[in-house]
């Protein structure tokens, strides 16, 4: 009953590193299985332990498949995204960075394996748990999507706004100038530059202070300056406890962040992810 | 409904604003919601009106009918005796009398003035009977007369309304189905506009699940705007067929049918029910439509 583990906390390990208490780690993998009551109790109480402390790990990739019905883009996929961390996710284009990303946020299910999602089991998450879930991730797409019948402010709070929570006007305004988009909160979004485009979607990201940070090619419009300014910002978030993942090609970029702070670089490459050597 | 509506009236204006207005699917709800409430008030009226007329003929046709006897004077009694006698064994009869002479003359009295000298005429008896229900067989009655009593007359003067009667009775059903009808139509209509405001609005429903809305907010932003839209439609439409109702020229001769559409009373209450009636649907169409087109997205 408790074994059977060893594979898959073996490769998350090798990728992330933060092992946690074993005995965690052993009950966390038992399943669904009936246990004996004491077991049972044992279980709930590392349960509400790790809830308590917020999560071991806020996203777990347990050899995860995906297949979009014409062949498999992922395949045993296991990593740990732990708390605090900085990864960059690269590898060519079409490998399936995208999918990995939205595997992460819940926008696609995996067809095989297990993602977890602060601990919770992907699959068996609801819309509605989806919904919560996505107020601790904040996600910044290539392409990022606005309503573009109201303003900049109002987009940037819109996380506030569903999760019918009100914001600090002084805190939204803070938030723009600190994303250097002060002066266009009353812009709609059509009116912005890509740069622009993407700082208000990284703004957008933050507003609800998520847990994690996950971005799909965040430069991927922007010059060179803009990207730095861009990273800037990511890497101010991660001091700040912030888990961040970032999809890029931009080598240049990931050379950048590594000068600054300790940020791990994941490789897709034939259908596997795979923690990039020295070659960077 | 009463829980609803309120609800939906004081949900925060916010979660409709993120919809962006889309003022063609806007105006076709409203149009829809309000040309369906139109007519059904129509339909509704001419069920009630055909209602009520099938009461009144049906009540009419609960009356009675005469029997005329025309013979020789000494014959006159034995076919009577005989006829009363026949009608007694026949199934669908209440009762039936032979009015006497003072009863006739009153009958004749309008007619030749209270000076008749009708011992002196050779007028037929009457046999006034009252039908049972189910009523009698009218053509077995009348082939029965005939053999028993020659110069017996069946006139049974109400019996040609009794198709009438029922027609007006289908009417009534054909107006509540037409009715339902429109209720399916205004439910279809408004799950169409519903739909294609929601794939129009595919994008933004995008972004919302992204930045972390439940499907209820989203289902509410899209069900309040169009609750409220066939309600608006619904009472332009009812109020506009009410005061063309009312306008109708009225019905001063009793049963004549197309002056007599309209309600009377307590029923010019029940189109005041048709705006609810078709915001209900609507949000029920909206909220199906939107909880479908969700449940296709991640």
């Amino acid at each position: 009953m408790l074994t059977n583990t060893s594979n898959d906390v073996a490769q998350g390990q090798e990728f992330v590193g933060h092992g946690k208490p074993l005995f965690l780690r052993r009950i966390r993998n038992t399943g669904r299985s009936v246990l004996p009551v004491r077991d049972c109790i044992r279980l709930r109480f590392a349960q509400f332990c790790r809830h308590a402390m917020g999560g071991h790990r806020v996203i777990a990739f347990e050899n995860v498949g995906f297949n979009y019905g014409g062949g498999e883009l992922l395949s045993d996929v296991s990593l740990r995204l732990a708390p605090g961390s900085f990864h960059f996710l690269t590898g060519p284009s079409g490998a399936g960075k995208s999918t990995f990303l939205k595997l992460a946020y819940a926008e696609l299910r995996p067809t095989a394996g297990r993602v977890s999602i602060f601990d919770r089991d992907a699959r068996m998450m609801t819309r509605d748990d989806v919904a919560l879930s996505r107020r601790r991730i904040g996600v910044v797409h290539q392409d990022c999507q606005f309503l573009d019948h109201l303003p900049l402010a109002t987009n940037v709070a819109l996380p506030l706004t569903v999760a019918s929570r009100t914001g600090d006007a002084q805190d939204l305004t803070a938030l723009l100038d600190w994303v250097g988009l002060g002066k266009l909160a009353d812009a709609l979004p059509p009116q912005l530059s890509g740069g622009e485009r993407q700082r208000a979607a990284l703004a957008r990201a933050i507003i609800m202070s998520p847990d994690v940070i996950l971005a799909d090619e965040p430069t991927g419009n922007l010059d060179w300056e803009m990207s730095l300014r861009l990273l800037t910002l990511l890497v101010e978030l991660n001091r700040m406890g912030k888990t961040i993942l970032i999809a890029t090609h931009d080598m240049n970029l990931i050379r950048q962040a590594k000068s600054q702070l300790a940020a791990r670089v994941l490789r897709i490459q034939n259908r596997r992810v795979q923690l990039a050597g020295a070659d960077l | 409904m009463k829980l609803v509506l309120p609800a939906l009236l004081a949900a925060d204006r916010q979660a409709d604003r993120v919809v962006p207005p889309s003022g063609f699917t806007a105006q076709l709800t409203l149009f829809t919601s309000g040309s369906m409430a139109f007519l059904a008030v129509f339909a509704l009226a001419l069920s009630l009106a055909s209602g009520r007329l099938a009461d009144r003929w049906a009540s009419a046709l609960a009356g009675t009918a005469t029997i005329r006897i025309s013979a020789p004077p000494e014959q006159l009694d034995t076919q009577v005796a005989a006829v009363l006698a026949l009608l007694s064994t026949t199934p669908g009869i209440a009762s039936a009398r032979a009015l006497d002479s003072a009863e006739q003359r009153a009958l004749l009295e309008p007619w030749f003035g209270p000076d008749l000298p009708i011992d002196a005429l050779p007028l037929p008896r009457l046999i006034e009977l009252a039908e049972a229900s189910p009523g009698y067989d009218s053509d077995g009655l009348r082939l029965r007369l005939a053999a028993e009593a020659p110069g017996a007359v069946l006139d049974d003067h109400t019996r040609w309304r009794r198709p009438m009667a029922q027609a007006a009775e289908r009417l009534r059903l054909l107006g509540a189905l037409s009715l339902f009808l429109i209720a399916g139509s205004t439910a279809a209509m408004i799950t169409l506009a519903a739909n294609s405001a929601l794939a129009a609005n595919l994008p933004v429903i995008r972004v919302l699940r992204l930045v972390g809305a439940k499907d209820a907010y989203i289902v509410r932003a899209f069900v309040r705007r169009f609750t409220l839209r066939a309600l608006t439609g619904a009472a332009i439409g009812t109020v506009l067929a009410m005061i063309g109702i009312a306008l109708l020229p009225r019905a001063d001769a009793a049963g004549a049918f197309l002056t007599g559409l309209g309600f009377e009373g307590a029923g010019w209450l029940l189109p005041l029910l048709l705006p609810p009636v078709v915001s209900i649907l609507a949000f029920a169409a909206t909220r199906a439509a939107a909880f479908r087109t969700l449940k296709g997205l991640t």
